[in-house]
């Protein structure tokens, strides 16, 4: 047995700077950021709603703005990677087997775009959106 | 057989995921509308009140605040892990503090309204 194995130096913090699959896997996983973080401005809404009219629309006001804007488009950017990135592992994560053969996966995906799609627009017919 | 809590914090995680993959977006996109001034009407003092004013609607606003908040605290613990912080005992507790206390503030401003 060797006494000096080598040990291949791999950075603990940079490792994923390596190889773009990599930093593919790390942009899905930071997305938790921004969607923790639209959480916590759901919360805030909620907090300012249950305090009244004035203390509401202050909030509201205080949301406009072009640093908004881009904080905001920030966000949709990760949200709708989280939203492509889980859909396109469903296939994975819940295969669907008829008899013999497994459906293939564009049908899995597919569906869940389908869902996202309606969804969507139920979410925004129902805002007053559409 | 060894105990685990990895099943709760995981399948928080992957149902706040599923629905933060159906409906983070179009979400964002309203508040994206607000930002731009065009405030959509669900969003106005009145309509939101009516809506949070029903159990239905605080039961729809508890469900994605709470799960949000618990895939984001565990996907960050995991993030974290990766950027090299290797404090896991620590981070657990943090992030999933906050989810807890993120969940117990939404409880606490619903029933207000």
């Amino acid at each position: 047995m060797s006494r000096k194995p080598f040990v291949r130096p791999v950075s603990k913090t940079g490792w994923w700077l390596k190889h773009p699959r990599y930093m593919r896997y790390m942009s899905r996983e930071v997305t938790c950021v921004f969607i923790g973080a639209f959480a916590l401005l759901m919360l805030c809404t909620v907090e300012r709603l249950s305090k009244g009219q004035a203390a509401y629309d202050s909030f509201i006001a205080a949301l406009q703005g072009p640093l908004s804007i881009f904080g905001m488009l920030l966000v949709l950017i990760f949200a709708l990677h989280n939203a492509t990135s889980w859909f396109n592992v469903t296939p994975k994560a819940l295969p669907v087997q008829i008899g013999e053969e497994f459906l293939a996966g564009k049908y899995i995906i597919g569906a869940h775009y389908a869902v996202w799609i309606v969804a969507s627009l139920v979410v925004l017919f129902f805002a007053g959106v559409l | 057989m060894a105990k685990s809590n990895k099943p709760i914090f995981w399948s928080l995680f992957a149902a706040g995921g599923t629905l933060a993959a159906f409906l983070a977006p179009v979400l964002v996109l309203l508040f994206l509308m607000v930002a731009m001034g065009h405030t959509p009407s669900l969003l106005s003092y009145a309509n939101l009140h009516a809506f949070a004013a029903n159990w239905l609607g605080k039961l729809f606003l508890l469900g994605v605040i709470t799960l949000f908040l618990w895939h984001a605290a565990h996907r960050l613990r995991v993030t974290l892990h990766d950027f090299g912080l290797r404090q896991d005992p620590v981070v657990a507790v943090v992030v999933y503090l906050v989810a807890a206390a993120g969940t117990g503030l939404s409880v606490l401003y619903l029933l207000r309204i």
